[in-house]
C-alpha cells in the first residue's frame, strides 16, 4: 500500500491548481465575448447594416481562438477529478458526477453543434437561423459555467446528501436544494458576470488600440459603444453579487473570511479594511503579533456586510480555533472539539464496518447512531492540529483586496469611457485610450484573485468539514504527479503563447483584413 | 416499476451506447492518421483538415460526456480506473489536449510553432488516442491488477480506497495481446471510418479514389484484429458474478454465454458487423457506393454497444479485478444511488433532443459535398 505524503497531496493539489488557472485564462473571455458578438450580430439582423456584420465576425474569430484552448484546458480538469482525487471522486461522486454528466450533455454537446454553424454557416443557413446559433453557443457555453460552479459550490457549502456508510460514500438526497443553493446561485452570477466584464474589457481595449493606431475608426467607436455600456452594467452587478460572496462566505466559511480580512481575533462592530498590508512577523495564529502592519478601515462595514448587522461579532482565526463565541447554531465549538468529534465519527465508521462483517447488527446500529451524530466534523478526524485549518492568510487576504480595488476601478473605468464617448471626445483622448488598452491584463488578474480567494480560503477543505484534501487524494506517487504535472505546464505554456500570437495577428490585421 | 436494478441496467446502457456513438466519431482521429499519407498535395492536406475540422468537436464533446456519464453513474469506475490507470488515461488526455487547439491555430498566421507542428500533433492524436481508448476498453474484459477497501477511507495514514497493484499504473495493458488485438481493430476500424466518410463528403475525385484504393489495407487488419479480439474473448474465461452474495469467479466461455443467454443482443451485435462489413465492402466493390460511412457507422455503434453490454449485463463484472477478482467492479457494487440515478435518468431524456439538433444542424450544413473552392470561400476555414 503507497503510503500518502504530503508531497504527493501538494503536488495535486499544484496540477490541479495549474490547470484551473489556465482554464480560466480563457473561459472568462468566451463568456464575455460571447455576449457581446451576439449583440453586435442582432444589432445587425435588426439593422442590416453590413458595418455590424464585420464587426461581429471580426470578435468571433478571436472568440474561435480562444474557445479552442478553452477546452483543451478543460477536459483535464474534468478528468483530473478521477485520476487525482480518486477517493473524492468515490467519497462524494453520487452528488458531484451529476452536473458533470448534465453539464456534458446539456450545455456542451449545444456548444459544439451551435459553433460549427456560427463558424461554417454564414452562406449555408438563413440569418436569423444564424443568429440563434450564435446565442445558442453562448448559452452552451454559460449553461456550462452553471453546472461546474453548481458543483464547486456544492463542495464549499455541502448540501442536499447524508452518508451511507454501508457504501462508505455521500448520497444525494435532495437535487433541486443542490443546484438553487444559495453559494450555488450567487456564484454563477460572480462568475459569468466577471466574464462578462473581461468581455467589455477586452473589447474596449482593443478598440482603443485602433483608435491609437487611426485605424478602423468606425468599427471601433461601434464596439467601444456597446462593451463599454455591456462592461458597465456587468461590473455594477458584479460588485453588487461580490457582496453576495463575501455573505454566504461569512455564514458557512468563517475561516476563509478571516483570512479574507486577515483577521486573527475577533470583534463585534468589525471594520472592514480598504487597504492594508500584513506583518510577516506573525508566525503564529496566537503570539498576540500584531497581523497588519498597516490599514485604513471603514468601521463596522465588516460586520454590515458579513452579518447585516453593523454590531454583529465577527470571528477572527484565533476564535474559531478555540471556540467558545455565540453563533446562529448556538456556542461555536473549539477545533480540538471538532477533532475529537471527527476522531470518533472515523472510529464509529470502522467499527461499524466491523459489526456488519461479523453480523452483529446490535452494535452496528450502534456504530451508526454514534457515526451520525457526529459525522458533520467528520473531515477533522484527519486534521491533527489546529494549524492545518488556517489557509494561507496573506494569499487570500490580498487577492481578496485586490479584487475588491480592480473591481471599483473597472466601474469607474467604464463610467469615465461612456461619459467621454457620450460626448464625442472618447476618440481624441490618447489617454483614456491608452488606459483601456492596458488594463486588459488587469481583468484576468481580477479573475485569478477571485478564484485564489475561493481555493485557497477554503484549505484544508476539498469538501468543507466533511473532506480534506489528505484524504481526498488518489494513490499515485507524487513523482508521477510532477511529471504529469510539468508535462501539462510545458504543454499550456506553449499553447498560450501561440494563442497570445494569433489573437494579436488576427487584431492587427483588423476587420477589413477579414 | 422501475427497480433500482432497472435502473444501473439503464445506465449501463447508456454508457455503453455512448461508447458506440464515441467509436464511430472516432473516424476523426481515424482521417487524423492519414493526413499525411493520404494527401499529396496542400490543397488535399486543407481540403482534408477542413472537413475534419468540422466535426472534431462532436468525437470531443462524446468524450467528455462518456466520462462525465460514468463519473455520475458509477463513480467507483471513475475513481477506480482513472486513479489507478493512471498513465494510460493521461495519455489519452494529453493526445486529445493537443487536438483541441490544432484546427483552429494550424493555419492562422501567429500560431508560433507552424502548420506542420499542428497537423502533426492532429497525426499524433489520431494515432495514439483511437489505439489506447481501445486498448482501455480491452481491460473491461481482460482485467486489471487493482484492489478495492472501502474500509481504507478509516486509516489515517492511507486513506485510499481505490489502489492499483503495480507502479506501471495502466501501463502494463500494453502487455497484453488481447487488449492490443483491440486498440489495433479500433485503430484500423477508425482510419476505414474515415476513408468511407471522405467518400461520402468530399467533392474531388483524386482523393476519392485514393480513399477506395487505401480501404483495403486498412479494412483487412480491422477484420482480423477485431476477430481475434472477439473470438479470444468470446472463448476464453470472463468474471461472473454471483447475484446473490455478490462473490466473482472465473467462469469458462462467459462472454459467449451471455451472448446466447441474451439472444436480443446478439441479434445487434450480428447485425452491426454486418453493417459495418456491408458498408467497407460495398465501398470497395462498386465506385460509385459513397453511403458506406452510414452503414458502417450505425454499425460500428450497434457493435460496440452490444460488446460493453454482455460485459456488464447478466451477472458479468465489467471492469474486472485480476489476480484481486473480488474487487470487480460490477454494475451493482460501483453504481450511484438509486436517487441519483432516478435523477439522471430524468436528465437522460433531454439526450434525444441533442440529438434530434445535431442531426439537423448536420443536415443544415452538410447539403452538398466539400471541394477546395468552399474551403477557400469560407470565412472561417481552417
Ligand atoms: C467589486 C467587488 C467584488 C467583491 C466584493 C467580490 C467578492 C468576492 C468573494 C467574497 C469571493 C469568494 C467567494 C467564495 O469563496 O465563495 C469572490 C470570488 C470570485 N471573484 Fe470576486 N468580488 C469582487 C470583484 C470581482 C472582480 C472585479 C472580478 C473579476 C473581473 C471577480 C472575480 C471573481 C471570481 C472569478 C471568483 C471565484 C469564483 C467564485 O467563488 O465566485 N470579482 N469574489
Amino acid at each position: 500500500m503507497e503510503i500518502l505524503n504530503a508531497s504527493l497531496v501538494d503536488w495535486s493539489r499544484a496540477q490541479f491548481a495549474m490547470t484551473a488557472m489556465y482554464h480560466w485564462l480563457f473561459v472568462p473571455l468566451t463568456l464575455g465575448l460571447g455576449v457581446i458578438m451576439s449583440v453586435m450580430e442582432s444589432l445587425y439582423v435588426k439593422t442590416g447594416n453590413e458595418e455590424w456584420k464585420k464587426a461581429t465576425q471580426f470578435w468571433m474569430t478571436l472568440f474561435g481562438v480562444n474557445f479552442a484552448i478553452g477546452v483543451a484546458t478543460g477536459i483535464i480538469l474534468e478528468f483530473e477529478f478521477g485520476t487525482n482525487w480518486s477517493n473524492y471522486s468515490w467519497f462524494v461522486g453520487d452528488i458531484f458526477g451529476a452536473p458533470l454528466a448534465i453539464e456534458g450533455i446539456m450545455a456542451f454537446f449545444m456548444e459544439a453543434t451551435f459553433i460549427s454553424i456560427m463558424f461554417f454557416g454564414w452562406n449555408k443557413v438563413s440569418k436569423k437561423f444564424h443568429l440563434a446559433s450564435t446565442w445558442l453557443t453562448v448559452t452552451g457555453a454559460t449553461l456550462s459555467a452553471l453546472w461546474i460552479l453548481v458543483a464547486n459550490a456544492w463542495m464549499q457549502y455541502p448540501v442536499g446528501m447524508h452518508f451511507n456508510p454501508e457504501t462508505v460514500r455521500n448520497e444525494m438526497t435532495d437535487f433541486w436544494s443542490i443546484l438553487l443553493s444559495p453559494v450555488a446561485i450567487n456564484k454563477f452570477f460572480h462568475t459569468v458576470l466577471s466574464g462578462w466584464v473581461l468581455g467589455g474589457l477586452f473589447v474596449v481595449g482593443v478598440s482603443s488600440w485602433y483608435l491609437i493606431k487611426k485605424r478602423q475608426i468606425d468599427f471601433a467607436l461601434k464596439s467601444i459603444l456597446v462593451g463599454s455600456i455591456f462592461g458597465l452594467v456587468s461590473a455594477l452587478l458584479l460588485a453588487f453579487t461580490g457582496d453576495g460572496s463575501a455573505y454566504n462566505v461569512s455564514q458557512r466559511q468563517p475561516m476563509k473570511l478571516a483570512a479574507m480580512e486577515g483577521l486573527y481575533e475577533g470583534k463585534s462592530g468589525a471594520g472592514l479594511i480598504a487597504i492594508g498590508v500584513l506583518n510577516s512577523e506573525k508566525k503564529s495564529y496566537n503570539d498576540a503579533v500584531n497581523p497588519y502592519l498597516f490599514k485604513i478601515e471603514v468601521p463596522k462595514l465588516l460586520s454590515l456586510l458579513a452579518y447585516r448587522d453593523a454590531d454583529a461579532f465577527v470571528p477572527g482565526v484565533k476564535d474559531i480555533i478555540d471556540g467558545g463565541y455565540q453563533t446562529k447554531d448556538g456556542l461555536a465549538l473549539s477545533f480540538a472539539e471538532k477533532q475529537a468529534s471527527g476522531k470518533v465519527a472515523i472510529q464509529s465508521l470502522a467499527n461499524y464496518q466491523k459489526a456488519v462483517s461479523v453480523k452483529d447488527t446490535a452494535e452496528a446500529t450502534l456504530q451508526k447512531a454514534q457515526l451520525e451524530k457526529n459525522f458533520k466534523h467528520f473531515g477533522y478526524g484527519y486534521l491533527d492540529k489546529p494549524e492545518q485549518l488556517i489557509p494561507n492568510v496573506p494569499t487570500v487576504f490580498y487577492s481578496f483586496h485586490l479584487m475588491v480595488i480592480l473591481g471599483m476601478y473597472f466601474i469607474a473605468l467604464f463610467a469615465l469611457v461612456i461619459y467621454y464617448n457620450y460626448n464625442k471626445k472618447f476618440e481624441n483622448a490618447g489617454w483614456l485610450q491608452w488606459i483601456c488598452l492596458l488594463s486588459i491584463p488587469l481583468g484576468y488578474v481580477a479573475g485569478e484573485l477571485g478564484w485564489a480567494v475561493a481555493e485557497v480560503g477554503r484549505q484544508p477543505w476539498a469538501i468543507q468539514d466533511i473532506l480534506p484534501v489528505q484524504a481526498a487524494i488518489s494513490g499515485i506517487s507524487s513523482q508521477s504527479v510532477q511529471i504529469t504535472f510539468f508535462l501539462f505546464l510545458v504543454l499550456f505554456t506553449a499553447l498560450l503563447f501561440a494563442e497570445v500570437g494569433i489573437m494579436l495577428k488576427q487584431i492587427k490585421k483588423g476587420p477589413e483584413g477579414h | 416499476m422501475i427497480t433500482y436494478s432497472f435502473l444501473q441496467h439503464y445506465w449501463w446502457f447508456i454508457i455503453s451506447l455512448l461508447a458506440g456513438i464515441l467509436a464511430f466519431l472516432l473516424f476523426v482521429q481515424g482521417g487524423q492518421s492519414m493526413l499525411f499519407s493520404l494527401s499529396k498535395t496542400e490543397d488535399e492536406r486543407r481540403l482534408l483538415v477542413n472537413v475534419l475540422g468540422r466535426k472534431w468537436e462532436f468525437t470531443f464533446t462524446t468524450l467528455v460526456t462518456f466520462g462525465g456519464a460514468f463519473f455520475a453513474s458509477f463513480p467507483l469506475f471513475y475513481s477506480t480506473s482513472f486513479g489507478g490507470a493512471y498513465w494510460v488515461w493521461m495519455a489519452i488526455l494529453f493526445c486529445f489536449t493537443l487536438q483541441a487547439v490544432s484546427y483552429e491555430f494550424q493555419s492562422k498566421p501567429g500560431n508560433v510553432f507552424g502548420a506542420r507542428t499542428y497537423r502533426t500533433f492532429l497525426f499524433a492524436n489520431g494515432l495514439l488516442g483511437t489505439f489506447l481508448i481501445g486498448v482501455a476498453i480491452a481491460t473491461f474484459f481482460t482485467g486489471s491488477d487493482f484492489s478495492v477497501n472501502k474500509g481504507n477511507i478509516t486509516s489515517q495514514f492511507a486513506p485510499v480506497i481505490s489502489q492499483w497493484g503495480n507502479p506501471w499504473h495502466g501501463l502494463e495493458a500494453l502487455l497484453n495481446l488481447r487488449n492490443l488485438s483491440l486498440g489495433l481493430a479500433v485503430f484500423f476500424l477508425a482510419r476505414s471510418q474515415a476513408l468511407l466518410f471522405f467518400i461520402n463528403r468530399l467533392s474531388n475525385e483524386v482523393l476519392e479514389k485514393r480513399s477506395r484504393k487505401v480501404l483495403w489495407i486498412n479494412a483487412i487488419p480491422f477484420v482480423v484484429f477485431f476477430l481475434i479480439f472477439v473470438i479470444w474473448t468470446l472463448f476464453s474465461e470472463g468474471f461472473a458474478v454471483d447475484p446473490t452474495t455478490g462473490i466473482v469467479s472465473l467462469e469458462k466461455y462467459k462472454y459467449f454465454t451471455n451472448l446466447m443467454e441474451m439472444p436480443v443482443i446478439l441479434g445487434f451485435f450480428l447485425l452491426g458487423v454486418v453493417g459495418v462489413l456491408y458498408g467497407i465492402g460495398r465501398s470497395l466493390l462498386s465506385g460509385k457506393f459513397k453511403s458506406g460511412i452510414w452503414y458502417s457507422g450505425v454499425g460500428t455503434i450497434v457493435t460496440v454497444c452490444s460488446l460493453l453490454l454482455i460485459s456488464g449485463y447478466n451477472n458479468t463484472a465489467f471492469y474486472p479485478a485480476f489476480p484481486n477478482i473480488q474487487s470487480s467492479l460490477t454494475i451493482f457494487n460501483a453504481s450511484s444511488s438509486e436517487f441519483t440515478l432516478n435523477a439522471m435518468s430524468i436528465v437522460s431524456l433531454f439526450i434525444p433532443v441533442v440529438l434530434i439538433y445535431i442531426f439537423y444542424a448536420w443536415r443544415a450544413m452538410e447539403k452538398k459535398r466539400t471541394d477546395i473552392d468552399d474551403v477557400n470561400n469560407d470565412s472561417h476555414a481552417y
